[in-house]
């Protein structure tokens, strides 16, 4: 099947209740830090975009929002899906793209690539959607922030090697900084700008 | 809708088109991330004037879906005109089940109050606010507020409530008391009462606050804090009542003030309907309870 054929399957089969059920995952998962939320939604996009991150598109993007691709989701079969289902504009600059959706992270660009927003308008920054395979093996990352009373833990695979101090600077520039969406199989987890990430002394 | 399906045209589940909901929610998400930071949205014409909530009431057509369960309070009550007529709104536009119960409720739709029951964890507060800027009646140009809360500029806050102080010996504001969220954005609660304030405070629900002529959205997430502005000799105290509620004898909850005649008769109430209804189905009895049967 060619990429246009691609392009018109996949969507949602029921778009607003969808989108609805997926955007309260979301929301929970931004609100209740370090919380796992199930989606359900079924969305089919082209491999390697999965499931998950084909159904956050689906929620959250649209003709007013620019879409950033990292090099292994830049194939026509994945752009030719997004424009056909979401409307979106494709960008080749991070710094200029409301959503970007991440399949290998060893190969992003450092989060501070991306926009972050000014000092007077800080929503004006890049939510990044990195898709990976499970929330709880990889490296266990202990959170604290507003969302949780005390502390929560999350391992999401395949994050950048210096996830670390990249996520510390990002809170450095606060108000500024981007938002993350870990999407695994059929369950999200997101790390809002105002998340720490405690160091193993902390614990 | 009423009309038997397919006959004519229906309005879209909660009213709002799809795109419109990807721009609130996207509004939302930026809100949550940057707890008490205003995020400007493209907010729409609602069948209802601006100033009854059209900002609630697009947040709430935002978030919710068919199993959510909805209250809606004007003031603490449940059967005052703006509650009423949003339910029903929402009744026949999502037809989405609705309670009066605090603790039944998923999503809660507030006026000017947060009910007396504390909040779980997984509930959402939605609340219809007038004017989110709270630095708006110290600086009118938006401009300026804009670069005041860049620049966590809160200085003129404090002076305006050290005036207080100065005019009156205390902190005279009583509703839409400015409070600081996370150490950073002073916020607007709404015209709570600053009774209210407290419950804001680390919170185990979701607070979501839509303005609709000012075209702001802004949150609390769960667990932020929330801290009244005040002076080391003069901190923040709520308001205290002399006597329980008169139908079901509740104390430390707000009371409104109920005119019995033109004779200077009156008694206090629970603003809270739910809460007191709740109390008075417990057995709690009050001193003029049954006055009025």
């Amino acid at each position: 099947m060619n990429a246009q054929m691609v392009a018109l399957e996949g969507g949602f089969p029921d778009p607003v209740f969808d989108a609805q059920a997926t955007f309260r995952a979301v929301m929970n998962a931004m609100a209740e830090l370090g919380t796992r939320q199930p989606v359900h939604a079924t969305a089919t996009p082209p491999a390697p975009l999965s499931p998950t991150a084909g159904a956050l598109a689906l929620t959250l993007c649209d003709q007013d929002t620019c879409i950033w691709l990292e090099a292994s989701l830049t194939s026509e079969a994945v752009i030719a899906w997004l424009r056909y289902q979401t409307g979106a504009t494709i960008v080749d600059n991070p710094a200029q793209a409301q959503f970007a959706f991440v399949a290998d992270a060893s190969s992003m660009p450092r989060l501070d690539a991306f926009a972050e927003g000014s000092q007077d308008y800080p929503d004006r920054s890049t939510t990044l959607v990195l898709i990976v395979d499970a929330l709880d093996s990889g490296e266990p990352l202990l959170l604290e922030g507003p969302g949780i009373e005390r502390r929560s833990s999350l391992a999401p695979t395949a994050l950048p090697g210096d996830f670390r101090s990249q996520w510390r600077d990002n809170g450095v520039r606060f108000p500024r900084g981007v938002d993350l969406v870990f999407a695994a199989r059929h369950e999200i987890a997101c790390l809002p700008r105002t998340t720490r990430i405690l160091e193993p002394a902390e614990a | 809708m009423n009309a038997p399906t397919g006959s004519i045209a229906s309005y879209n589940f909660a009213y709002l088109d799809e795109q419109t909901k990807r721009m609130i929610r996207r509004a939302i998400l930026k809100a949550i991330a940057i707890p008490g930071y205003q995020v400007p949205f493209a907010s729409r014409e609602m069948p209802m004037p601006y100033g009854w909530g059209t900002g609630g009431v697009q947040v709430t057509a935002a978030i919710i879906g068919p199993h959510d369960v909805l209250k809606v309070i004007d003031q603490g009550a449940d059967d005052t005109t703006n509650a009423v007529s949003i339910r029903a709104f929402f009744q026949k536009v999502a037809n989405v089940a609705v309670t009066t119960r605090t603790d039944e409720a998923t999503i809660i739709q507030t006026r000017h109050r947060i009910p007396e029951q504390p909040l779980k964890a997984g509930q959402t507060l939605v609340y219809q606010v007038p004017i989110p800027e709270p630095l708006r009646f110290l600086e009118p140009r938006e401009t300026e507020t804009r670069k005041m809360h860049a620049l966590e500029e809160y200085g003129l806050m404090h002076v305006k409530l050290y005036e207080d102080i100065a005019t009156h010996g205390r902190i005279a504001t009583t509703y839409a008391y400015p409070v600081k969220v996370e150490g950073r954005y002073v916020m607007d609660p709404s015209p709570t009462p600053k009774f209210d304030n407290p419950k804001m405070h680390m919170s185990p629900a979701l607070q979501l606050f839509g303005a609709g002529r000012e075209k702001r959205i802004y949150a609390l997430p769960p667990f932020t804090r929330v801290e009244s502005l005040d002076f080391d000799d003069h901190p923040f105290t709520v308001q205290t009542f002399d006597k329980p509620c008169a139908l079901c004898g509740a104390e430390g909850v707000y009371l409104d003030e109920v005119i019995l005649d033109d004779r200077g008769g009156h008694m206090f109430v629970c603003s809270d309907t739910d809460h007191c209804e709740s109390r008075q189905g417990d057995g709690h009895r009050g001193q003029q309870e049954g006055t009025f049967r």
